[in-house]
């Protein structure tokens, strides 16, 4: 019953807004006697048919929680005693959402484990009921069916989905660090097999409603409807549920079996878990993958699995009996609650506080058709924005052009887009090499070379052209916007979008604003990252903004360890296992040598010696022999085309050996090496939030997980740089696995605790110098422990 | 030569034949409004309009609509509408060197007589000079054949046009996968025995399985009787409305086809086969009959069934159009004029079946008339569910309002004038014949029952729709 609106629920929700003022209160009951004032769920009867409507007050989705279980039971007493009502109909009446989960709050008000497991078992007790009523229910989905939702579906006796996009299924708990604790992980796998339901359950992925058909997850689907005699959302309701209601008059009469008939594939392996042997490699197997890609340091999944397992060898009453145990235990562990603060972290940045612009972006002028610009075409052109996409050169624009494409084209692989909208999509992009069209477009982003002259000379030229309310977004990892905004007539509407490569893959955009930029103007661009589907922080300028800045110090540390004799796959490993998602020596090789070494001097420039650490010598010596990385098939590592496996670089040994430091011993244990990588990182979080470039913590945490890949208990990783350069398939591959989301670098001095991260400094200060001083904030909370990022 | 002689000389006396009709058309319009006036109380002015030529329907024929798979199953789509032309030459004894064009519609196409209006033309007997050509425009490709004719007519580029309509659905090109095309016109460029081997050696057992014409909309791959369905659905169309509509269109056309009221439908001798004389898909039958069926399209709870959908049907349809003052200097007494038309289209997943709602409104408007001023209508059935929910949707101010830009409802249709000689439902549907069928039933019914204005709609794949106003030529 746990589990909750999920992250991925989440960019659903605008599109609740639209018919939410037409509840569906005022609809008819025939002969209902049932309208009391019960606030979220209410029935009528339809003939032998009770309609159980959910609809929660003033929200825009239904969650499960106390009061919702309440009424819901009352209502099923009221039908279980009817002589006249011989089956029921279970609806929501909110467009866009059947019920996106269980409340998050109430997890977040149980002191101890013991109260959420009596959550989670009061959730299963009422589930269990359902499962066994004597007259068949039909549950009837529009919308997002989520966690808790999901486990109620599935207690009901019968399935219909709409095939909207807006339908989805899942049990996203496993990204909040618990389990479905209603009941979920027992009947998953006995609806749609075990190894589809370890998919769902440990990825937490959300489940189209025809896959869901096919998986045996929903018995029906209904078409959505458009317009007839009414909108067509609340027609479709309508329509599901007099569907709906012939199936359970079906059920009642025996013309429906709740029974599916399964495929030849269902019932082998069906037959398959019926062999002890069978299931425990399948156990093993399952375990193995989760520990490798965890690296253990999330506890959820194992216990999911643990939970199964159970259930499966020792019977459903000791099944349920381990799933409400473990999911009081998850609720309460600190990756739960940094995984839940990162989920309202996101929720968060899924707004815009600044406020609606006053014109809506609706042309669109991309400057640069390079892996960055064609990446911010792709994100814009498939929402409906019109794109002139500009270069200099046709055969830079065509391989921007089939860029675009090739992403498009993978949707329509997946299934995920038609041919025919892929098309009628890629439509909305313009190529050109002039800049034909400009006096239309509302904003113009560039994506052109990372030098500063360059930059001036396109916003020169392109203000020549472009209207007066149009926006001038610059897509830069490092360049001050202020700099950049020094040659424009009208620095107002100057601003940074840095988007993070590849684009359409990375969630995060870092909006960088100046003295001088207008807030419609940041308003204007937020609302174009939100519609592009990003996750927005809104940073101050300055040297590498946010994201940037907090990996340079971090890299340069990198550098140092490398230098003092620590091997590069060692490195690798110590990273991973802290919880970044790659490697730090793989990221400098998948960001590009020379970018590194580019951003590196820009900001030890600009920064002194708390930027100092490694030797910049050794990112020039890897530059000077090209070994920029996996651009060009060199850099730490040797890369080969189509082979996975990569080798260290032999050739780099020589370069290491002309730049060894010694190491020091009392600071170069694994744990120390791990330490002094992450503290440098949190030290200049925390100074980004000192120093007023950042406006909340919590954007601080979203940035660097979103944006850098942050480890667990920690902040962030590092694939800012990459902007405007290697797509970084790797990086991208780690993200895609939602598995691993973690809180950032504010959560973890919070978890951690301010003083031993300090302490930590102060011994690495001692060893090396200046670069380890702790920030003033950071000094600050350390000094009173009750001073938290987040209260 | 003797048509290039004619066109030339209908040529020359171009301006001065203008000039005459401007001086004249006062003095024919009155007296027709008075004789009108005497046949029928409620007096209606006519639609001819200044500066355009008044476009006329000689007359129409159709060889009788058949299922498809049965007697027609032999023949190709040129033998259908070889038949038509050849039917409506007997029926006009209009002389084959006066047509100065031939439009022919159709929607599946036979790739071997793409230009299938031409082929058929030939094989009539038409005279080799005159050009045809083959529109396309799903349901309402012969309706686009004729609005053709009419502006080929109205902008003086011609005087006399067949326009026609052809489909036989017994017969559909079914072709080898792309797959298995792509390695054969390899084979054809190959030159040596190994770059054959080569490319035989690429061969896969799947680029034997063989793709189907489209039966789904190209742009939303939905069918179009699933659409319907959901069209059904969102209008609220019950499954017995639609069976009691369905038999309706049975029953009316069962009573027309034994009242001999069909008029336009000329005997067919199929080579090798018996004559064919009358449409073969009437089948009246009971509502419990059709309530047993199961849904065709959305299974197992739809409302749409094979008995309330439109049949696949094998027919063709072709009609005489000319000029007024041609037609009456050959000495024809046309039988309606062809008056204003419109096309409309919209969105193709979930309006597709809708363009009737839209392009009634639009044409009434453009006309200058009022719903009660038509006493003829004729939409063409691809669905029960179709037309119910096209009556429901015009009968709606909150479609119209949201949905049509109109402050109120276009209004409800009055069911005794609408397609009472049945319909495409119980007539049959060959897509690329059925507009020409609709016109002439508008123009027969006028005849017979003495009505002066007939509207005619049809929807079409693509989200489109077609509607016109055709008006009775005084008697």
């Amino acid at each position: 019953m746990v589990a909750s609106r999920a992250i991925g629920s989440l960019n659903r929700f605008n599109a609740f807004r639209i018919l939410r003022s037409r509840g569906c209160s005022c609809r008819n009951f025939s002969g209902s006697s049932a309208l009391l004032a019960r606030t979220h769920v209410n029935y009528g009867v339809k003939g032998n048919v009770a309609v159980i409507r959910l609809n929660s007050p003033n929200s825009k989705v239904n969650t499960l929680n106390k009061e919702v279980q309440t009424e819901f039971m009352e209502v099923m007493d009221e039908i279980w005693a009817s002589d006249q009502i011989k089956s029921a109909v279970l609806i929501s009446s909110k467009p866009g959402c059947f019920v996106a989960g269980a409340d998050i709050n109430m997890l977040a008000s149980c002191k101890t484990p013991q109260e959420a497991t009596q959550i989670s078992q009061e959730g299963q007790r009422m589930f269990e009921k359902l499962e066994r009523s004597p007259k068949p229910v039909v549950a009837a989905i529009n919308g997002s069916c989520l966690g808790g939702g999901l486990e109620l579906a599935i207690a009901c006796q019968y399935r219909i989905a709409t095939k909207d996009r807006k339908t989805v299924l899942g049990v996203p708990e496993v990204l909040l660090g618990i389990l479905p604790g209603a009941g979920g992980t027992q009947r998953l796998p006995k609806m749609v097999g075990v190894p589809a339901a370890f998919d769902m359950m440990l990825t937490g992925r959300n489940i189209r409603a025809d896959r869901a058909k096919k998986m045996g997850l929903v018995d029906q689907l209904v078409e959505p409807l458009g317009p007839g005699i009414k909108p067509p959302q609340e027609r479709t309701i309508e329509y599901l549920e007099e569907v709906a209601i012939t199936f359970a008059n079906g059920l009642v009469d025996k013309k429906i079996s709740p029974k599916r008939n399964k495929g030849l594939m269902e019932k082998l392996t069906a037959y398959a878990m019926t062999i002890p042997f069978v299931r425990r490699q399948i156990y093993k197997t399952v375990e193995e993958k989760v520990r490798k890609q965890t690296k253990g340091l999330y506890p959820a999944p194992l216990k999911i699995i643990d939970v199964v397992k159970t259930g499966l060898e020792q019977g459903s009453e000791a099944g349920y009996l381990a799933e409400s145990q473990k999911f009081g235990e998850l609720a309460l562990t600190k990756e739960s609650k940094a995984l839940v603060g990162l989920y309202h972290g996101q929720v968060l940045c899924k707004k815009n506080k600044f406020g609606a612009p006053q014109k809506d972006v609706k042309h669109l002028g991309i400057l640069g058709a390079g892996l960055m610009g064609a990446g911010i075409a792709q994100v814009s052109v498939d929402k409906g924005l019109k794109t002139l996409l500009k270069d200099t050169t046709v055969a830079g624009l065509g391989r921007g052009q089939q860029q675009v494409f090739k992403g498009l084209n993978d949707k329509v692989k997946k299934k995920s887009l038609t041919s025919f909208e892929r098309d009628s999509i890629f439509s909305n992009l313009i190529g050109q090499l002039d800049y034909q069209g400009f006096e239309k477009v509302d904003m113009v982003i560039e994506a052109v070379f990372e030098d500063l002259s360059v930059k001036h000379k396109v916003l020169k030229e392109v203000e020549a052209v472009i209207p007066d309310h149009c926006i001038f977004a610059s897509n830069t990892s490092a360049l001050p916007i202020n700099e950049i905004a020094a040659v424009s007539k009208r620095p107002e509407k100057v601003i940074g979008m840095h988007y993070f490569s590849p684009v359409d893959k990375m969630q995060l955009l870092e909006i960088i604003t100046t003295e001088k930029t207008s807030k419609d103007t940041t308003a204007s661009a937020v609302a174009v990252g939100l519609k592009q589907g990003k996750v927005i922080i809104v940073v101050k300028d300055g040297p590498g903004f946010y994201t940037t800045r907090c990996l340079a110090p971090m890299m340069s540390e990198v550098i140092r360890i490398l230098q003092e004799g620590v091997d590069p796959k060692k490195l690798d490993s110590l990273t991973t296992g802290f919880g970044f998602p790659v490697g730090a020596a793989t990221l400098a090789d998948e960001v590009g040598v020379d970018v590194a070494k580019h951003v590196a001097e820009d900001l030890g420039k600009a920064f002194g010696e708390r930027f100092g650490g490694g030797s910049p010598e050794l990112l020039n010596q890897m530059v000077s022999k090209g070994f920029l990385g996996r651009k060009s098939g060199k850099g730490f590592y040797i890369y080969q085309e189509g082979s996975k496996n990569k080798s260290l670089n032999s050739d780099m040994d020589t370069i290491f050996a002309s730049l060894r430091l010694p190491a020091k011993p009392e600071v170069s244990s694994d744990e120390d090496i791990q330490y002094r990588v992450v503290t440098r990182f949190v030290n200049e979080a925390v100074l980004c939030l000192q120093d007023g470039i950042l406006a909340t913590p919590a954007e601080g945490d979203i940035g660097a997980v979103f944006g850098l890949g942050f480890p667990p208990c920690l902040g962030g990783s590092s694939a800012g740089w990459q902007v405007s350069l290697h797509p970084g398939a790797l990086i991208a591959a780690s993200f895609n696995k939602v598995l691993f989301l973690c809180p950032g670098p504010f959560r973890f001095v919070d978890l951690y605790g301010a003083q031993k991260i300090v302490d930590r400094l102060r011994k690495y200060e001692a060893a090396y110098g200046k670069q380890f001083t702790p920030c003033q904030l950071l000094i600050d909370h350390a000094n009173s422990p009750s001073k938290k990022f987040y209260q | 030569m003797t048509s290039i002689l004619t066109s030339t000389l209908k040529n020359l006396p171009n301006t001065s034949k203008w000039a005459l009709r401007f001086s004249v058309r006062p003095l024919s319009c009155s007296s027709q409004l008075l004789a009108l006036s005497a046949a029928q109380p409620k007096s209606k002015k006519t639609l001819a309009k200044p500066n355009m030529r008044n476009i006329v329907v000689v007359d129409g024929v159709r060889i009788p609509f058949l299922l498809s798979g049965t007697s027609y199953k032999d023949l190709m789509p040129h033998d259908l509408a070889r038949a038509a032309l050849l039917g409506l030459l007997q029926r006009t004894n209009v002389p084959k060197e006066v047509v100065d064009y031939i439009i022919f519609g159709t929607v599946i196409q036979e790739v071997k007589t793409s230009n299938v209006a031409r082929e058929a033309a030939l094989g009539a007997g038409f005279s080799d000079k005159t050009p045809a050509h083959t529109v396309t425009m799903a349901c309402i490709s012969s309706n686009q054949a004729m609005t053709t004719a009419v502006g080929l007519i109205a902008s003086g580029q011609s005087d006399v046009v067949v326009a026609g309509g052809v489909e036989l659905m017994s017969d559909v090109p079914i072709r080898h996968s792309r797959k298995m095309r792509k390695m054969m016109l390899d084979l054809n460029k190959a030159k040596t025995m190994g770059q054959r081997l080569s490319l035989l050696s690429k061969f896969r057992l799947n680029f034997l399985s063989p793709e189907l014409p489209a039966v789904a909309e190209f742009s939303t791959s939905e069918t179009m009787g699933h659409s319907a369905d959901r069209l059904a659905a969102a209008f609220a169309v019950s499954r017995l409305e639609q069976d009691e509509y369905a038999l309706r269109s049975h029953s009316l056309a069962k009573k027309a086809q034994d009242e001999g009221l069909l008029s336009d439908v000329v005997p067919f001798k199929v080579p090798g086969k018996d004559t064919v004389t009358k449409d073969n898909g009437i089948r009246p039958s009971s509502l419990e009959q059709l309530a047993k069926l199961k849904p065709a399209f959305i299974k197992p709870y739809g409302t749409v069934t094979a008995a309330n959908s439109s049949f696949l049907t094998d027919g063709a349809s072709a009609m005489l159009i000319m000029a007024e003052d041609k037609a009456l200097a050959l000495g024809y007494k046309p039988k309606a004029y062809l008056r204003d038309f419109v096309y409309v289209s919209q969105d193709p997943k979930d309006q597709l079946l809708l363009g009737p709602t839209y392009a009634t409104p639009k044409v009434l408007e453009k006309a200058g008339l009022t719903m009660t001023d038509i006493d003829v209508f004729e939409f063409h059935e691809a669905f029960s569910g179709q037309i119910l929910a096209n009556f429901k949707a015009m009968d709606s101010d909150w479609f119209a309002q949201n949905y049509m830009g109109r402050k109120t409802k276009v209004g409800l249709l009055p069911l005794e004038k609408f397609n009472i000689w049945g319909g495409s439902l119980s007539l049959g549907h060959p897509f690329g014949a059925t507009g020409c069928r609709l016109v002439m039933a508008a123009a027969n019914r006028l005849r017979k029952d003495g009505g002066q204005y007939g509207l005619v709609a049809a929807c079409a794949a693509g989200g489109q729709g077609h509607a016109m106003i055709v008006e009775a030529y005084p008697k």
